[in-house]
């Protein structure tokens, strides 16, 4: 009885009710009908595809900012690393000289300019947190939506060459989406992407198993992301950050910089950001502009959030059950709404409905954070 | 030369304060310049706008009065209208009666959803702007569950012009053309005389049987009050009058006449007053003497044939500004009640305000109510006017844009007034409505000028939500030893 309800007590309500949702839905959507590898292939691969953007809240939470709305910075900078780098390959003539390594290398300089970009911003930014201390959340959001607003404006006025990005015949502006199948689409999750343009060698990278489908590279870079954060936190430089998020009076007095601290929290999860975004656009196929970002911060907050974080401790493990239960839900429950009422944007209502009311509850429960 | 020095320090202190208001009326005039529009299309477009926006950015006021920030959760007021407007156009009502009953609907719907989000603010206190932004998605995952599931699929419809042709949800947009679209426009202004005489004589008659009854002593203010509707009314009745009247807009000519004839005599009574009453030093005659000069003056402008062919070019619709003066009044009177003196008190400090027995969270939810259903009405007004109910978007943007027109009058997180509000709407929409033109302009591309309104009103609500803690965290950090200086906080005024 006991270990119940300790047990009950570590899970946590909200996480017990969409857990059991999210089992509910498997299951109708099995007994429906539905192939279950078919499904499960689904799952996984929006489980990766959103990981690393719930991965970027980790360091904001522990460095003490507390639930970064404003990874929208990040975001920008990866988009405008990979337009820059599409621009690059297609100018440079990449697919004609280099074959198959035009993908690889275009990935490659997307995710040197996004970092590089984003290393630069997420320090500004993280100055600028350092002096609204008490009031992060507030300013990150609006911070993160001038930034997608500012980067609209952006994206209308850049006149590229490469037909992919740019409309046809107006000489200005880029589309809304992007397709990256001539690009870095799939290089790391898609079979019949890795198939057909990769050499031989490459294959592993995705393959499929009966109907079941592995994007193994995009898994060994998610986990080689998480490994890396998970080390970080273990390492001196981690425990001090985590540490300035804890207690900020005590780190101070053993002499530890909390708002350098800070900062470099802010830059990393500004740079995962960045990171998670191109990883995204690369599983997706497709690089959204212009406002498709605007409300992705929400997304990873509420994430992080039903993984069991709070605003002010999070884990590895919380990213990974968070984006896996969230998305998960949002996957399963398509083809079950579609099939029970014709109502396409149900699934749709349901994320605003469940990602707000996390991050409601999880304020509420902290008096918004402000402990 | 001491003089001089208290002028430039005085001139530099107001440029400081109204920096961001400055800083947008000059946007805003180099836009319009930009832009090319005539000048009589910008003032159409900004008063319509003004009669559309003003009522639900006023809504704002009491809870910055009240500590509580700016109030993101107006949404939630505008989902109380809008279930209202969509089951009275359902129903079938229209009309003046019509609105009458969405209000009607509307305002307990309103008072309901205002105290449930007070409620929830008082369990995040001070994070309610966070807290308030996140339930405007939540109240919009809600709505958007109830009129595209609930309704059809659980309550039973039958009425192929609003319902989606499977039966279960509501379509995307619902003309009020017919019957919703200027039900508050519309009402002739003989009508809104009748209706005040009535009103002020149903008044005024309990407040006879008060005074028999010795429960009230009748003031001479109350009878002279009285006189002077009867008077109007009798005038009312006068043909010319009774024609110019029983129009439902009013030439914006005519309005400023009206507005400095109203001004002028107000003058002139503190003149009269001054001489004869209290025999006051003729120094105090200086500035009536000024004023009256100066709307003598306006009058002259109005002459010009530029001017006055724009003024004659623009309509407005008499009731909504009626309103609108009135939710300023009301702003403005309650600082002067019990009510609106707590909740001032419980704005500067909590702790101070419990010490003196206010009940402060009580204080906080009755703030939230009052802004909860002022938001509802002003949601009212804005979609009778604009004639078609989007019913997934009328109410998504609305806390962005009065919260970013707040702020661009000069407003902050802890002090906002009704000049303020009305400024912010005049300079937001003014951007607004020549942003794009601009853009086209400048940029050959029109759509560069939305984006950048956009960002405008994102960047102007960042701006200052940093700058509000900034300061608050400066403040923390270095906790001075004594209160915080009352003109910097918000013990100043909070209506004027």
């Amino acid at each position: 009885m006991k270990t119940l309800k300790n047990a009950y007590e570590n899970i946590g309500l909200p996480r017990l009710i969409i857990g059991l949702f999210f089992i509910f839905l498997i299951v109708t959507s099995i007994a429906l009908g539905f192939s279950p590898a078919a499904l499960f292939s689904d799952v996984v691969r929006r489980w990766l595809m959103y990981g690393t953007l719930v991965l970027a809240m980790v360091p904001g939470i522990q460095s003490g900012i507390g639930l970064n709305f404003g990874i929208s910075l990040g975001i920008s900078a990866g988009i405008f690393g990979s337009v820059i780098a599409m621009e690059i390959s297609f100018l440079q003539n990449w697919n004609e000289t280099l074959g198959a390594g035009a993908a690889w290398l275009t990935l490659l300089l997307a995710l040197l300019f996004g970092i590089v970009m984003a290393a630069a911003l997420g320090t500004l930014y993280g100055l600028l947190l350092n002096r609204v201390k008490g009031s992060e959340m507030t300013v990150s959001t609006y911070v993160g939506f001038s930034v997608i607003a500012f980067m609209n404006i952006v994206w209308l006025s850049l006149a590229f060459k490469n037909g992919e990005l740019s409309w046809p015949l107006q000489g200005q502006g880029l589309r809304n989406t992007a397709s990256l199948s001539g690009s870095f689409g799939g290089l790391l999750s898609n079979p019949d992407v890795v198939q057909t343009t990769q050499p031989r060698w490459l294959h592993w990278l995705a393959f499929r198993v009966g109907e079941f489908t592995v994007p193994l590279g995009l898994i060994l870079v998610f986990g080689f992301l998480c490994f890396i954060v998970w080390v970080f936190f273990r390492s001196k430089l981690g425990i001090a950050m985590s540490g300035a998020g804890e207690n900020q009076l005590f780190t101070t007095s053993s002499g530890i910089n909390v708002d350098r601290k800070r900062i470099q929290g802010t830059a990393i999860s500004t740079v995962l950001g960045a990171v998670g975004i191109i990883l995204y656009a690369q599983t997706y196929g497709f690089l959204q502009l212009y406002n498709a970002p605007l409300m992705m911060g929400f997304a990873s907050v509420a994430s992080i959030l039903i993984g069991g974080a709070s605003v002010r401790r999070a884990k590895i493990s919380h990213v990974l059950i968070g984006t896996l239960l969230f998305q998960g839900i949002l996957v399963t429950a398509l083809p079950v709404v579609n099939e029970v009422i014709e109502i396409g944007t149900l699934p749709e209502v349901l994320r605003i409905i469940i990602s707000n009311g996390i991050i409601l509850y999880a304020l509420t429960k902290t008096k918004g954070g402000n402990q | 030369m001491s003089k001089t020095t208290t002028f430039l320090k005085k001139t530099g202190s107001f440029l400081f304060d109204n920096k961001v208001m400055i800083a947008f009326a000059a946007i805003c005039v180099a836009a319009i310049i930009l832009s090319g529009s005539p000048i009589s299309f910008v003032m159409d477009g900004v008063f319509t706008r003004i009669t559309r926006n003003t009522f639900t950015v006023l809504a704002l006021i009491i809870p910055v009065l009240a500590g509580l920030g700016l109030n993101f959760g107006i949404v939630i007021g505008a989902i109380a209208a809008q279930i209202a407007v969509f089951w009275v156009v359902y129903w079938g009502f229209g009309g003046f009666n019509g609105m009458l009953l969405s209000a009607l609907i509307a305002t307990p719907l309103a008072v309901l959803f205002g105290y449930l989000v007070g409620r929830l603010f008082n369990r995040v206190k001070g994070a309610e702007m966070i807290a308030g932004l996140i339930l405007g998605y939540f109240a919009d995952g809600l709505y958007q569950l109830f009129f595209l599931v609930i309704i059809g699929g659980i309550i039973p419809v039958n009425n192929p012009k609003l319902i989606i042709s499977g039966g279960v949800g509501v379509k995307n947009t619902i003309d009020l053309t017919g019957n919703l679209k200027y039900s508050i426009d519309a009402v002739r202004m003989v009508d809104i005389v009748t209706v005040l005489f009535y009103a002020v004589l149903a008044v005024t008659v309990i407040k006879v049987v008060l005074h028999l009854l010795k429960k009230y002593r009748l003031t001479r203010g109350d009878l002279i009050f009285f006189g002077a509707m009867a008077v109007l009314f009798a005038i009312s009745y006068i043909p010319v009058v009774e024609r110019f009247l029983s129009t439902d807009r009013l030439g914006l000519l005519n309005a400023l006449i009206v507005v400095l004839v109203i001004l002028a005599v107000m003058q002139l009574v503190k003149i009269v007053k001054a001489i004869w009453i209290d025999k006051e030093k003729p120094k105090t005659l200086v500035k009536p003497i000024l004023m009256l000069l100066v709307f003598g003056a306006i009058y002259g402008l109005t002459y010009i044939p530029q001017i006055e062919q724009v003024l004659m070019f623009v309509k407005l619709p008499v009731l909504p500004f009626l309103l609108i003066a009135g939710l300023c009044w009301f702003n403005h009177r309650l600082l002067s009640t019990r009510l609106g003196q707590n909740m001032r008190t419980v704005g500067q400090s909590q702790s101070v305000a419990m010490a003196s027995g206010i009940n402060v969270d009580q204080t906080r939810v009755l703030a939230m109510v009052i802004s909860t259903v002022l938001a509802s009405w002003g949601q009212l007004i804005f979609l009778q006017n604009i004639g078609t109910f989007s019913t997934y978007g009328a109410h998504t943007q609305i806390a962005q844009f009065a919260i970013a027109a707040l702020l661009v009058g000069g407003a902050s997180v802890q002090k906002a007034t009704n000049k303020q509000a009305i400024i912010g709407v005049i300079l937001f929409h003014t951007l607004f409505i020549v942003a794009p033109q601009a853009g086209k302009e400048l940029f050959n591309n029109a759509q560069i000028g939305e984006y950048f309104r956009v960002f405008v009103s994102y960047g102007v609500i960042a701006l200052s939500l940093a700058m509000h803690a900034w300061k608050k965290f400066k403040k923390e950090e270095q906790p001075s030893s004594e209160l915080p200086n009352p003109e910097e906080s918000n013990l100043a005024p909070a209506a004027e």
